[in-house]
């Protein structure tokens, strides 16, 4: 379904991504893991069209590379990121709303609204209150809403995990399972090496901007060199 | 001096400061967005006048085709200055800041060169307009029609802003001042809300603009002095909220009516003057302000 061909990007002009190729299948969830600055975010931004890239990037047939983030987000491909960005002083309502904002006019814009409302309950409890009074779990929660709002095809989550307490990452990680069930293809993005290897179907290893190694994530959370030699473990 | 008296300065205050809060709206709206001040913004109010003017004068017909065709003047104006020029300023690599603001400056410049160059210096108004020369008695006190129909308008402006934020439309605005990276994400295309939110900011510069030409000379220089008292309204209100600019620009037409009737006219600006001081020492987010 997506499909990077020898990507390079720099951020903050430093080389972050040298040369990656790697494809994502529909239906699955593939997790990206790897050590502090391998370059796991600046990959998850350069497919969102946050940074200009060299190489090629392609969701089925269309060309994301040289696409305004915009458009990538119209095209079916919604990134979680880092920090979540909710629109901090507008209600959880508003921000769940905005997902849909690329809909306007058609009537079942606001369908996906069940389905959050399903995975995280406590979202429905939060409507009138602003993004920013919620707890970091809730934020997670409202950053994968809004998100699903704009009905992705691809969901790309940038550290879900980061500032939350173990039986969150939890929720947050059996939420993805059943995201994907529903048909939406997972690119996950993990620091938590087990967690995220533990619900992935594949993985992909990266050091210093290159993919070092991919497989099964069966495969990569049993090598144990894997884990000593680029995830420092 | 008798209460009458007084009535009569306080409702012409009010009337007055209806037309300042929908100048200072316009302003308030664009800053509040994307952190550009627009120093264009009295010369755009003097557009507005003058192309007021010039429609009454080729037809004749009033206010009510005045407005239609001056507010999407404005409009369309307002879109093509950010696409022309802040769009270009906001994508330059160094001194950014420095370049927003004399982009803006400079137009202003060019703007009164230009209505200069078409219109000559001298004072111009509608003084045969439909509203021109009449007034309404109300227990006592002498309004000029022409004020009363500016600052009914320009509530109703105030009014269509307010719905226009309950919209859509009107969230996206809210979500691109919130985050203006972040609205990405979710397939908003910022330049394209920045560009219609210049355009409604001008668009309600243009709605004062016409209103107060019925009443009030235009001449090429009119902008700046209006331009003041909206910065002012726009630092007392608070940057960026439509309601603190309705507040405070009722607050500025009072304290300057006040002051020229308590001093003396020409001194009609101090007042307003020192609440901006003491703003600027005691509060300086403005009274509804979420800086």
């Amino acid at each position: 379904m997506l499909r990077l061909e020898g990507v390079s990007a720099a951020y903050r002009g430093l080389p972050a991504l040298r040369g990656i190729s790697l494809e994502v299948p529909a239906g699955a969830i593939v997790a990206v893991v790897g050590a502090n600055g391998a370059g796991k975010s600046t990959l998850l931004k350069a497919i969102a069209g946050l940074l200009p890239v060299s190489g090629r990037i392609a969701l089925d047939e269309t060309r994301l590379d040289r696409m305004a983030a915009w458009r990538v987000a119209r095209h079916g491909v919604a990134l979680v990121p880092e920090g979540r960005r909710l629109f901090p002083r507008l209600p959880v309502e508003d921000n769940l709303r905005l997902g849909a904002y690329a809909r306007r006019g058609q009537p079942d814009r606001f369908a996906p609204l069940s389905l959050v409302f399903d995975l995280f309950p406590r979202l429905q409890e939060r409507l009138a209150q602003r993004a920013e009074t919620l707890s970091g779990g809730e934020q997670q929660m409202l950053a994968i809403g809004r998100a699903l709002m704009t009905q992705p095809r691809l969901l790309m989550l940038d550290e879900p995990s980061q500032g939350l307490m173990p039986r969150l990452v939890d929720d947050i990680l059996a939420a993805v399972v059943r995201i994907r069930a529903g048909g939406v293809t997972v690119l996950l993005v993990e620091q938590r090496l087990a967690e995220a290897l533990s619900i992935a179907d594949h993985a992909h290893v990266l050091q210093t901007g290159r993919v070092v190694m991919s497989g099964p994530a069966a495969a990569i959370a049993a090598d144990s060199a894997v884990r000593r030699a680029y995830l420092g473990l | 001096m008798t209460p009458v008296l007084l009535l009569q300065v306080m409702a012409l205050g009010l009337l007055t400061g209806l037309v300042y809060a929908l100048v200072a709206a316009g302003l308030s709206l664009i800053f509040g967005l994307m952190d550009v001040v627009n120093f264009a913004h009295g010369q755009f109010l003097m557009l507005a006048m003058y192309a007021a003017f010039a429609v009454h004068a080729a037809s004749g017909v009033g206010v009510a085709l005045e407005l239609p065709l001056v507010v999407l003047l404005l409009f369309v104006l307002g879109v093509a200055t950010y696409r022309g020029l802040i769009a270009r300023a906001l994508g330059v690599a160094t001194n950014r800041g420095m370049v927003q603001i004399f982009v803006t400056f400079g137009l202003g410049i060019f703007l009164t060169g230009a209505a200069q160059f078409v219109f000559g210096g001298d004072f111009r108004s509608i003084g045969d307009g439909m509203l021109a020369n009449r007034s309404l008695i109300l227990h006592g006190l002498h309004l000029p029609l022409a004020q009363v129909a500016a600052a009914v308008v320009c509530l109703l402006a105030f009014a269509a802003l307010a719905l226009i934020s309950r919209t859509e439309f009107g969230r996206a605005l809210a979500a691109t001042r919130e985050d203006r990276e972040a609205v990405a994400l979710i397939g908003i295309d910022r330049n394209r809300i920045f560009a219609l939110g210049w355009g409604l900011g001008c668009a309600a510069v243009g709605v004062a603009g016409v209103m107060l030409v019925q009443f009030y000379y235009v001449s090429p220089n009119v902008g700046a002095d209006f331009a003041l008292i909206a910065y002012v309204t726009v630092a007392l209100g608070g940057f960026g909220s439509l309601l603190g600019a309705l507040v405070a620009g009722i607050l500025i037409g009072e304290v300057e009516a006040l002051t020229a009737l308590l001093l003396e006219p020409s001194l009609k600006q101090v007042g307003m003057f020192a609440i901006y001081l003491a703003v600027l020492m005691l509060r300086p987010r403005g009274l509804f302000g979420r800086l």
